[in-house]
C-alpha cells in the first residue's frame, strides 16, 4: 500500500510517497492514522490531517487496500 | 456555466472576459494575492502545492452546491500552484448573476469553502525559516 504525500507530511517524513510493509495488515483510515502516528511522531504535532481514498475525505471506518489511490492531507491552506 | 482550473499563473483580463454574460448585471471577483507580510515579519515570497486532481474535485464540488444555491450565470474558480512573488493573484473567484446580491453571497461562500476544504498547501518563506502554514498550532 502506498500513501501520496503533500506539503508538510512529506517534509516531515522525508520521502514523497510513503510505502507501508507489507506486514503492516492496516485495513482502515483509523488503522493507518495510527500506524503512521507510531512510526513518525512528529505527525503529532500538526493540527491535524485528513485521509483521502481515491481523491475524496475518507473517515476513520473507511476501509482501504492497496488498489486505491490513497492520501494523506495535512492542514489546508489554500487562497 | 462554470470553469475551474489550477494554473502557474492567473491572467485577470481572461478572468474579467470570461464572467461576461449579457444576462449579468452583477459581476463579483474576490482576487486573493501574495501579502508581504506574516505573523509581524516579512514575507518574501509563498509556494503553493496542491493534491491537483482531488483539489479540482473539491472546488467541482462546491462550486455544484453554490449553483444550486445561487441563481448562478458564470462561476469562476481559478487557483495559482507554484511559487509566487509578492502581489501576485493567487487565486480568484468569479461569479455572475442577475443582482449583486448573490454574487456576493456565492463568491463568499467559494473563497471561504475553498480555504476550509480544497488540498492546497501555502509555504511562507521568510528572511530566516520557511513556514507551512495552518500546520501547526
Amino acid at each position: 500500500m502506498e500513501v501520496l504525500l503533500f506539503g508538510i507530511s512529506k517534509e516531515l517524513m522525508g520521502q514523497q510517497v510513503l510505502s507501508l510493509p507489507v506486514d503492516s495488515k492496516i485495513a482502515n483510515v483509523l488503522e493507518l492514522k495510527r500506524w503512521i502516528l507510531n512510526q513518525y511522531p512528529e505527525m503529532g504535532n500538526l493540527n491535524s490531517f485528513a485521509i483521502a481514498v481515491d481523491q475524496e475525505y475518507a473517515d476513520d471506518e473507511t476501509p482501504i487496500s492497496g488498489n486505491q489511490e490513497i492520501a494523506l492531507i495535512p492542514p489546508v491552506s489554500g487562497g | 456555466m462554470k470553469k475551474i482550473v489550477l494554473v502557474d499563473q492567473i491572467n485577470l483580463n481572461e478572468v474579467y472576459s470570461w464572467l461576461q454574460d449579457p444576462a449579468a448585471g452583477g459581476i463579483n471577483l474576490f482576487i486573493g494575492n501574495v501579502r508581504n507580510h506574516a505573523q509581524g515579519k516579512a514575507v518574501v515570497k509563498l509556494e503553493f502545492e496542491g493534491y491537483k486532481p482531488m483539489a479540482l474535485r473539491e472546488m467541482e464540488k462546491l462550486a455544484a452546491t453554490a449553483m444550486e444555491k445561487w441563481p448562478i450565470k458564470k462561476l469562476l474558480m481559478v487557483h495559482a500552484l507554484g511559487s509566487k512573488q509578492i502581489g501576485e493573484p493567487v487565486v480568484v473567484i468569479g461569479t455572475a448573476t442577475a443582482h449583486r446580491k448573490d454574487a456576493f453571497e456565492a463568491s463568499r461562500f467559494l473563497i471561504d469553502e475553498l480555504k476550509n476544504k480544497v488540498p492546497i498547501w501555502k509555504k511562507e518563506y521568510f528572511a530566516d525559516q520557511t513556514v507551512w502554514v495552518n500546520a501547526h498550532p
